[in-house]
């Protein structure tokens, strides 16, 4: 790992640094709340959102030949950790990086064309639909796809589809031979917003984010929307999904970070016994011990997303390094958060519940911490 | 000179110097920890790479050169130690003097202390030890009691110090003492005492590993120049203090260093059952080495990502002491799975019946358990953390 990792160059920090005055000033906290009790059916806020892709955040990893910046994943990571801070919900991951991502990788010239310029412009945002089972498992896909002359016919099902509410893009990976469980058979198709044969109820998710259950039933999709090879696609999916989880666990280390923040400002004003709280050794130990786990995990992140732009070979090592740490980190942080500050911790009316929700599902999203750490573990040779 | 030739150069130039420099018998061999083991590799060449690391100054490559040092920036003494690990070299200039006293004397030191001390430890032929802890002051150290006297052309040392690494082998002790009992911290002065004044009695303390790296060092009536007075009168705990970061940096970047030469994962290979998949059998253990190696790592990248914030101008964003204790964790439950994978492998203590690995191992792991406590204990460490990084209150 190079020292470029750990130090973000002056792009890098002027990104930073307008992420982190937008969610200052533009999404506090109180959006997300705004935004459970509205219930839009987008699940985020679009206004935000626009102002995102103001930003140009969206085209970030899209290459300069295709209108972007290209400017990679340790720059959108940055980002990803400031919008974390404050729980911000948008599409920003399952569109301007998994589904950007799948289509700068696996997606011909009229896909990239088709498809890139609207992600790019915020005209349409996408969304992944992969999950099936109970637990995270990319070669499980069971959702089959059958050739019918000249269009591919899918029947099945995906639950959890995040951001799928008013998506213009579906990226759906598919099984196109084999059984649930084989590395080949997977193959990865794009799914616009029209294509007949789909339904989705919408799921309300603990975090307040907007989740969906989509039913393929005899959708059908021309040749032209096959992303990639056909029966190959679980290397691409893979490589995506890296891509994806780097971003997300930086997204958690700022959440992580804001919460243990956030309670260490209360051990300083909470004054009980006639003294504040923070000055009992119990609980400064307690603050010690959190804050070298999660600089742990954060050292993981940086070093994921470089990786990522370095092309390194061991980008899954470092990836599932990143997840496992960002997810036990942000889980225990959370857990802190709620006990630390005792009954307010409890309350609807507090920030601790948002952040201990939004921990269980980040951490189930892409691979938790045991998929990551036996990921890990494997790629070790144990 | 190295230190002015531009960067790609001076990796360039690195890489040809140890490749004329470094004696090929050597690649390979662990690297001394502490300038008190005996030499590694075939006869007379790791004698031959001291020499020549020290007439290049690459032992305290950041030292400048009128003290021994290379003269060199961070960035490029980086690269120094990227060039030898590629080369499979190691630094043969360890111990306390270069790790914990130059630096020190660098920046509170007066001239003639620099020019009589450093070249010395540059070069590897003077050892020192440190005279810090007391029965009486462990974790509580400013507590020490160990009285100075100023008798006008000298000072006077009484009293005992405890836990002096390698006192018995060491040429030379930067100590701290008691010259003022008004204020605890503000009483304190720090010498350099010469090991051989009369008066000084150094008593092995064999520990739990079978090992005596440890001393009791006891002070009677022993005289020290006035001119091995470091800072000021009184205002030792300065000088202290930053002595003792540098301790801590120096322990945590050392302990890794000597982890990575052991592959658990290697090792578990090696001992424990498979499953027909290739992964362990015991899924249990297998769990808590893949939460050591995920820990071992990610420590690994902490302390990089601290230098290179360093080298950046950054302020760390991981204190020293944060790392001291991620640092003798990890360490720690290296040596706890160790002797677990060995199983019945691990029981040895000495003799034919185990291999030079086992038998090593279960040492460590004996050994490891000072980790959390050397250097400011696992406690101590977190209360820094908490009052001086977290600005939590004091109690």
């Amino acid at each position: 790992m190079t020292d470029h990792a750990f130090v973000p160059n002056d792009e890098q920090s002027m990104l930073r640094d307008a992420a982190r005055g937008w969610v200052r000033d533009r999404a506090p906290i109180s959006a997300l709340r705004k935004l459970r009790t509205e219930n839009l059916e987008t699940g985020f806020d679009p206004a935000l959102f626009g102002e995102m892709v103001e930003m140009g955040w969206t085209g970030i990893l899209v290459p300069e030949d295709d209108g972007g910046f290209g400017f990679g994943h340790a720059s959108i990571g940055l980002i990803a950790e400031e919008l974390g801070r404050n729980l911000v919900a948008s599409p920003l991951i399952s569109s301007a990086v998994a589904a950007t991502d799948a289509l700068v990788l696996c997606g011909n010239p009229d896909q990239k064309s088709e498809w890139l310029p609207r992600l790019l412009s915020g005209e349409i945002h996408a969304a992944i639909a992969l999950e099936e089972a109970i637990a995270h498992n990319p070669s499980g896909v069971a959702l089959r796809a059958r050739l019918d002359g000249n269009s591919w016919v899918l029947d099945g099902r995906k639950q959890p589809v995040f951001d799928y509410g008013e998506a213009g893009l579906v990226i759906v990976a598919a099984r196109t031979s084999g059984e649930p469980g084989d590395r080949d058979g997977i193959t990865l198709f794009l799914c616009p917003r029209d294509a007949a044969g789909t339904s989705a109820t919408r799921l309300t998710q603990v975090d307040s984010r907007g989740a969906w259950a989509l039913v393929f039933d005899g959708c059908r999709l021309d040749a032209g929307c096959v992303l990639g090879e056909i029966d190959k696609g679980l290397p691409a999916l893979e490589t995506v999904l890296d891509r994806a989880r780097a971003v997300l666990a930086a997204e958690m280390i700022g959440s992580t970070t804001q919460a243990f923040e956030t309670t260490v400002e209360y051990l300083k004003t909470r004054v009980q016994f006639d003294q504040p709280i923070g000055a009992f050794q119990a609980l400064q130990h307690r603050a010690a011990e959190l804050l070298g786990e999660i600089e742990l995990a954060r050292s993981a992140v940086w070093a994921a997303l470089a990786a990522i732009d370095a092309g390194d070979a061991d980008v899954p090592r470092y990836t599932s390094l990143a997840k496992a740490l960002a997810g036990k980190a942000f889980r225990r942080t959370a857990q802190e958060m709620v006990q630390l500050h005792g009954g307010i911790g409890m309350t609807d009316e507090h920030d601790s519940g948002l952040y201990l929700k939004r921990a269980h599902v980040a951490d189930m999203t892409f691979g938790n911490v045991s998929f990551h750490r036996d990921r890990f573990a494997k790629l070790a040779g144990i | 000179m190295f230190a002015d030739l531009p960067i790609d150069d001076f990796r360039q130039a690195i890489h040809d110097w140890l490749r004329e420099n470094f004696p090929p018998g050597l690649r390979g061999c662990r690297a001394p920890t502490n300038g008190h083991e005996p030499p590694v590799g075939p006869p007379g060449e790791f004698e031959l790479w001291k020499e020549r690391c020290a007439d290049a100054g690459f032992g305290t490559p950041t030292w400048p050169i009128e003290y021994g040092g290379a003269g060199l920036d961070q960035a490029r003494a980086d690269i120094l130690a990227e060039e030898m690990a590629q080369a499979g070299a190691f630094n043969p200039i360890v111990g306390l003097g270069a790790m914990m006293l130059g630096p020190t004397l660098l920046e509170f030191g007066t001239e003639e202390q620099k020019r009589i001390h450093l070249p010395p430890i540059a070069r590897g032929e003077l050892m020192w030890c440190q005279g810090f802890s007391e029965p009486g002051a462990g974790s509580d150290l400013a507590a020490l009691r160990m009285r100075c006297e100023d008798m006008g052309d000298h000072f006077l040392l009484n009293g005992q110090k405890i836990w002096t690494s390698y006192a018995h082998h060491s040429d030379w002790c930067f100590a701290i003492a008691r010259t003022s009992t008004e204020q605890k911290q503000g009483g304190i002065t720090f010498l350099l005492v010469d090991m051989k004044s009369p008066g000084l009695d150094v008593r092995p303390i064999q520990l739990i590993n079978g090992i005596s790296h440890f001393c009791e060092t006891f002070f009677n009536d022993v005289k020290v120049p006035k001119e091995n007075l470091v800072g000021e009168v009184n205002r030792g705990w300065t000088v202290a203090k930053r002595l003792l970061q540098h301790e801590r940096t120096g322990l945590s970047s050392l302990r890794s260093a000597n982890a990575k030469t052991y592959d658990l994962a290697s090792i578990a290979r090696r001992y424990c059952e498979l499953s027909p998949d290739g992964t362990l059998a015991d899924t249990d253990l297998r769990q808590r080495l893949a939460d050591h190696l995920l820990s071992e790592q990610a420590y690994a990248l902490t302390l990089q990502r601290r230098s290179a914030e360093e080298e950046a101008g950054l302020n760390p964003t991981t204190p020293v002491s944060t790392l001291k204790n991620l640092g003798s964790q990890v360490g720690l439950r290296l040596g706890e799975l160790a002797i677990e994978i060995l199983g019945n492998r691990s029981l040895g203590w000495e003799g034919d019946g185990y291999t030079d690995e086992e038998l090593e191992l279960t040492s460590l792991w004996l050994h490891s358990k000072c980790y959390s406590i050397y250097g400011g204990t696992y406690e101590i460490q977190n209360n820094i953390t908490a009052q001086r990084e977290l600005g939590l209150p004091k109690s």
